[in-house]
């Protein structure tokens, strides 16, 4: 069975920061945030035609800074979040805000994305408001409230979780909560998530080498995994399906699930990559495939059936089993399916730091490498096939 | 002719041969044969002619001879016939003169025999008449004589009658007496000649009588046998003499046997009760004589050449093991075999003697008893054994210093010994077996302790090791003063002694196995009783002593070196590298030649015949490699974590935007060099060099050079321009197509080269991702170019291929390019001043 190729579309700048516009839920579209010390940073809106296999783009223009993390509000297509560096001669500050994206960014959107002076002329984002952090430290990430109703974010800035509010169509953002990391030396969240269980009223994050769980509405740590890595923690991310279940990955190029019930030992763990792990995402419906992206410049796709919701692959009746569209399932076997690697997705040449499933097609992903790389996979089919049937 | 005659008589055929010769006959007849014609000529002999003929008619004859012959022949047939009628009467003559001689002597012999019969006669009428004089008289005497010998007859009859009742009469005194002098077989004896008649005629009052007291007397004997039985004191002989007169007197067999094997229980009890009495104080004793052993320094299994020497529990040196608390395993089953052994056997011999062997010499009531009593005598002998076994076992197990097996082998083999003896009394006793049992469970568990000794050896000379490593560094580093120059120095002494570390440790843990193996040798050697039992000709071998002892061991170093590879990352590197490094040589080594070595040696020494699967050596090997990778893989990580994490904390910890302008490489960047160094002279003691990718003689200068001036002119010249960014994507990009991947954590070779290009792999590329997640201003940017160049300097020569160090070292200043707001890079002179500069 042939997969489709994958197809690939090239930044001019440096880029870290990916998202897919979480609200969408028609069009495939990823979000991608560039880093340019020298020039205007642009936020790459990237539409994927599953049908021809064809990109399109449009750009705006971040005149803020360089963007660090980039993230789409689930409630309303337009809004989006940033950390951004404001470089002076002097100073270099992370600080992050919650943008619109002007409503006719899309009629420019379908001039081809060979053309690279298409943006000679682009629009620019507006600013709704800045998450106002200067007395907390530089901001690492901003989160929204998944699935919710796009009012509220926490964003993570150096030792703070800083849970925000936003009102007036999102004008105003106020802090309603905040917790601070206290202990010896400099902590600094490197990264959080926002658990989509428990009625959304828990954090992860990450500082050096621990993850840590929080409660929201009392804003107290719940857990702690100490030495969750050898090294740094580099992400986190949720099960989708199954509450208690966290992903972690780090610079000991391990990626380790954890039941968050008994932190003493990883309920399993990867060792693929042969650097850091920067990025873990559970697939949002099907959360045995589980993607890493790594600084050695891979992208991994993983099948972990044994912890996933659905350890025993889909239960279907025999009658069920006709012969559906491509005549794919006489590959179907009914042998228990095996935790194991997929793929490895090499089209990246520099570190990958950022990976997202899309949030309109289950079965696509796309990465981000720091050359500005972004590449769009799809899961094989075989597997896709054999998921589903 | 008169041949011929009797020849044609026989003619006619009448038996089978003859029809034979009739058929042949026949045949002649037709070709009319001579012979024939003879006898056809004799058949015509009726021929009145034949002047021999029957038929001979001379008026014939005449005639027919003066028909057919002449005057001559008639004459001479005349003369001829004259001269045999003349001999034919001379013949006649001779005969008749001849019988009447005969005839005369015949008639004189008659008449000679005439006159002596009628003297036989007169003779033959004497005896008769002096024969029945004979009789007559004969006949007289018999009548005379008759009378007194019946008298005679009767005299005597009433002459033995008198002499047994005499003896019967006298028996109850005689009796008496032999009680009264203690001989009681006499008694016994005696008693059994008067026991049937007396019973036979006790319907007498007088015999009854004697009978009465006899019994009462005999009851008496009996008692005090029985009282002598029971009494312990006797002799064994003395109690065999006992119980032969009881069974004599029919005392019941099975309650001898009873009585016997119940005196002999309770002195065979007291036999195991003095050999538990010497376990116990050793019990109470025992868990402080086993803890001083093991945390003594002589408790540990040593290396030192004193090892083979046993660790004596009666040494002086330690008060806790006085000699009276504790007797050694030899001692102690010595004692079980003189006291508890021996005397079974005697027991054994003994009643088979009394019981079991006896002559069938005795009545129906015995004809049982050998079963009953051999019965018996398996049940006392198992329940007794039964009671030393699990003394002895619990001895043995007490015997867990693994200094000295001879000992233990010695006791176990004269354990295994004497118990053959039972075997021989006791054929088809279960002991023996039990005994050979004990032997084998005692060497398994011997094995183990061993494997256990190995174990904790083994983990001890790691300690050591450890020790080693840290000792000097920890002395190098205070007397170095913490000066940068002074941590390579101390290392280095620590370093030096690395290989030597590496072969005392592998020396003595082979010395070690040798000496186990020697002293688990001993359980084989040839004469030890036990060791020709199947299970220590092959399973012993085989599984026990290959399989649980060397193989596992070999194992279980594998295996504790993976662990350091696992959990050392958890608990942030508490193995120093040097130790991974160290033991990842060792089982390296152990791959290439000392596992085939040691299980060579095995195989040897025990003449291991593998019925069984046992673990190869290629197996083992395979484990012993996957260690060495493990471990050298860890080494790797581990040291490039170290420099790793000073490279990263540099970046992170600097203000790069504001930072002044380079006038020196920052000291971290020595600090890389020198571990790097230090790491380079460690690798090298214990692996070899490696190949390198061929590069030109004056490469330091030169590809330096080519870096600098070509290379990274050509990256940064065109950043100055408005198309920048696209351009160095393109670079780098052109780059990278031609540049093979670079995997950071990936497996090493085993040569120095390759782990320290693992090393630097990893610190660069470190150093490569906090670089891009820092912001730099222009004097950061020199810094980096300046730290780069120096790097540049000093590493290359360390890596298999220079190119991934330029490589890398490029991406770095290229990133900090990218990441810098004034990309104002520093003059290559410059640079190459402040890197001489130091």
């Amino acid at each position: 069975m042939e997969d489709d190729a994958p197809v690939i579309y090239g930044l001019e700048f440096q880029a870290r920061a990916l998202t897919s516009q979480t609200a969408e839920s028609d069009a495939i579209r990823f979000l991608v945030g560039t880093q340019s010390l020298k020039f205007d940073n642009q936020i790459h809106i990237i539409d994927f035609d599953d049908e021809n296999n064809i990109i399109s783009k449009s750009v705006l223009q971040h005149e803020a800074g360089e963007i660090w993390h980039i993230s789409a509000s689930p409630a309303d297509k337009a809004v989006l979040t940033t950390c951004y560096n404001i470089t002076s001669e002097s100073r270099v500050v992370t600080s992050s805000a919650v943008w619109r994206m002007p409503p006719e960014w899309e009629s420019g959107s379908h001039e081809s994305p060979d053309d690279p002076h298409n943006s000679h002329n682009p629009q620019s984002l507006d600013l709704l408001c800045h998450l106002d952090n200067s007395a907390h430290g530089n901001a690492s990430c901003v989160l929204w409230e998944p699935m919710g109703d796009g009012k509220r974010v926490i964003s993570l800035a150096d030792n703070h979780a800083l849970l925000w509010d936003l009102t007036e169509s999102s004008t105003q953002a106020t802090i309603s909560s905040s917790a601070t990391l206290e202990g010896k030396g400099q902590l600094k969240f490197t990264s959080g998530k926002w658990s989509p269980h428990h009625n959304c009223t828990q954090l992860a994050t990450a500082n050096d080498t621990a993850i840590r769980g929080w409660d929201l509405r009392t804003m107290k740590q719940i857990y702690c995994i100490e030495n969750a890595h050898g090294q740094l923690v580099r992400d986190l991310d949720f099960n989708p399906n199954k509450q208690y279940y966290l992903a972690s990955c780090g610079d000991d190029c391990k990626v380790k699930f954890w039941d968050v019930r008994n932190i003493s030992e990883p309920v399993k763990t990867l060792e693929e990559h042969s650097h850091w792990v920067w990025s873990v995402r559970y697939n949002h419906s099907h959360d045995q495939l589980v993607l890493t992206g790594s600084s050695d410049s891979r992208v991994i796709l993983s099948n972990m059936v044994s912890i996933s919701s659905e350890p025993f692959g889909h239960l279907v009746d025999d009658d069920d089993l006709s012969d559906g569209e491509d005549n794919h399932n006489d590959e179907k076997t009914k042998e228990p399916l095996q935790d194991s690697i997929i793929s490895m997705y090499e089209e990246h040449e520099d570190s990958v730091y950022a990976i997202e499933w899309s949030s309109a097609d289950p079965w696509l992903f796309a990465s981000l490498s720091y050359d500005g790389r972004l590449v769009i996979n799809r899961v094989p089919r075989a597997l896709k096939y054999r998921i589903l049937l | 002719m008169d041949g011929d005659v009797s020849n044609a008589d026989t003619t006619p055929p009448d038996s089978d041969p003859a029809r034979k010769r009739r058929v042949h006959g026949m045949l002649k007849l037709y070709y009319g044969l001579n012979e024939e014609g003879k006898t056809v000529d004799q058949a015509e002999s009726l021929d009145p002619c034949d002047i021999n003929g029957p038929h001979f008619d001379p008026e014939v004859y005449l005639n027919k001879l003066r028909r057919e012959c002449s005057l001559g022949e008639l004459m001479d047939q005349e003369s001829c016939m004259v001269k045999q009628i003349r001999s034919l009467d001379s013949d006649m003559q001779t005969l008749v003169y001849e019988n009447y001689n005969k005839f005369i002597s015949a008639t004189d012999t008659i008449r000679k025999m005439k006159n002596d019969f009628k003297k036989m006669e007169d003779e033959m009428d004497c005896l008769t008449t002096n024969m029945a004089a004979i009789t007559v008289f004969s006949a007289r005497i018999s009548g005379t004589l008759q009378d007194q010998h019946a008298q005679i007859t009767k005299l005597s009859g009433v002459h033995t009658l008198l002499r047994k009742l005499q003896f019967l009469f006298e028996l109850p005194a005689r009796l008496n007496k032999c009680l009264e002098l203690q001989a009681y077989a006499q008694a016994v004896t005696s008693h059994r000649r008067a026991r049937c008649v007396l019973q036979q005629y006790s319907h007498m009052p007088s015999f009854r009588g004697i009978q009465d007291d006899c019994h009462a007397i005999m009851d008496k004997l009996a008692q005090e046998l029985r009282q002598k039985f029971r009494d312990g004191g006797s002799s064994a002989k003395d109690l065999s003499e006992c119980v032969e007169l009881l069974l004599q007197l029919d005392e019941p067999a099975e309650e001898l046997c009873d009585k016997f094997l119940t005196h002999a229980r309770s002195r065979l009890e007291a036999d195991l009760l003095g050999l538990e009495a010497e376990l116990r104080p050793v019990l109470s004793i025992g868990p402080t004589s086993v803890v001083v052993p093991s945390t003594g320094p002589a408790g540990r299994l040593s290396a030192t050449p004193t090892a083979g020497s046993p660790i004596d529990p009666t040494s002086p040196g330690n008060p806790f093991l006085s000699p009276s608390s504790r007797t050694d395993i030899l001692e102690f089953i010595d004692r079980g075999c003189n006291e508890f052994v021996s005397s079974l056997c005697l027991v054994i011999a003994s009643y088979q003697e009394l019981f079991v062997n006896r002559p069938q010499e005795s009545n129906l009531a015995y004809k049982n008893i050998p079963q009953m009593a051999v019965g018996k005598l398996h049940a006392f002998v198992d329940s007794l054994a039964a009671r030393y076994f699990s003394l002895v076992e619990r001895r043995i197990q007490e015997e867990k210093s693994v200094g000295d097996n001879s000992l233990l082998v010695r006791a176990l083999d004269r354990f295994h010994r004497r118990l053959q003896a039972v075997a021989k009394l006791l054929p088809g006793s279960a002991v023996p077996s039990q005994g050979t049992e004990i032997v084998v469970r005692a060497a398994r568990e011997r094995v183990k302790q061993y494997l256990a000794a190995l174990q904790s050896f083994y983990l001890d000379s790691l300690t050591d090791v450890r020790q080693a490593l840290a000792a000097p560094r920890l002395g190098g580093s205070s007397a170095g003063g913490g000066s940068h120059l002074g941590v390579p120095a101390a290392g280095k002494d620590a370093l030096a002694s690395l290989p030597e570390l590496l072969s005392s440790l592998s020396a003595s843990i082979l010395n070690q196995i040798k000496t186990v193996l020697a002293s688990v040798h001993l359980f084989t050697a040839k004469d030890i009783t036990f060791s020709n039992k199947p299970y220590f000709k092959g399973e012993f071998c085989s599984q026990g002593v290959r399989e649980s002892l060397v193989v596992n061991f070999i194992k279980f170093v594998c295996q504790s070196s993976r662990q350091f590879c696992e959990s050392a990352v958890d608990r942030g590197g508490s193995t120093p590298p040097a130790l991974l490094l160290l033991l990842s040589r060792l089982c390296l080594d152990y791959e290439t030649s000392t596992i085939s070595y040691i299980l060579t040696l095995t195989d040897e020494q025990f003449l291991v015949q593998h019925h069984s699967p046992v673990t190869a050596v290629t197996a083992l090997c395979g484990e012993a490699r996957e260690a060495a990778q493990k471990l050298l893989n860890h080494y790797v990580k581990v040291q490039g974590l170290i420099i790793s994490q000073m490279l990263r904390k540099s970046v992170e910890t600097r203000d790069w935007v504001n930072t002044i302008e380079p006038r020196n490489v920052r000291a971290v960047m020595k600090r890389v060099v020198e571990d790097t160094t230090s790491i380079d002279v460690q690798v090298g003691l214990l692996y070899e060099e490696g190949v390198r990718k061929a590069h030109s003689s004056d490469s330091s200068k030169r590809t330096f050079s080519v870096y600098s001036s070509s290379r990274q002119q050509s990256r940064y010249t065109p950043s100055y321009t408005p198309s920048a960014p696209m351009d160095t994507n393109l670079m780098s990009n052109i780059h990278k197509l031609f540049s093979e991947r670079i995997d950071i954590f990936s497996p090493v070779e085993f040569n120095k080269v390759s782990v320290l290009t693992g090393i630097i792999k990893i610190s660069l590329k470190t150093f490569l991702e906090c670089v891009r997640l820092r912001t730099f201003g222009r004097y950061g940017l020199q810094q980096i170019q300046v730290d780069c160049h120096y790097l540049q300097m000093y590493l290359w020569r360390f890596v298999s291929d220079e190119n991934l160090v330029h490589f890398l070292l490029d991406e770095i200043v290229g990133s900090t390019a990218h990441r810098c707001l004034d990309p104002a890079p520093m003059e290559q002179s410059v640079i190459e001043v402040i890197c001489e500069r130091g």
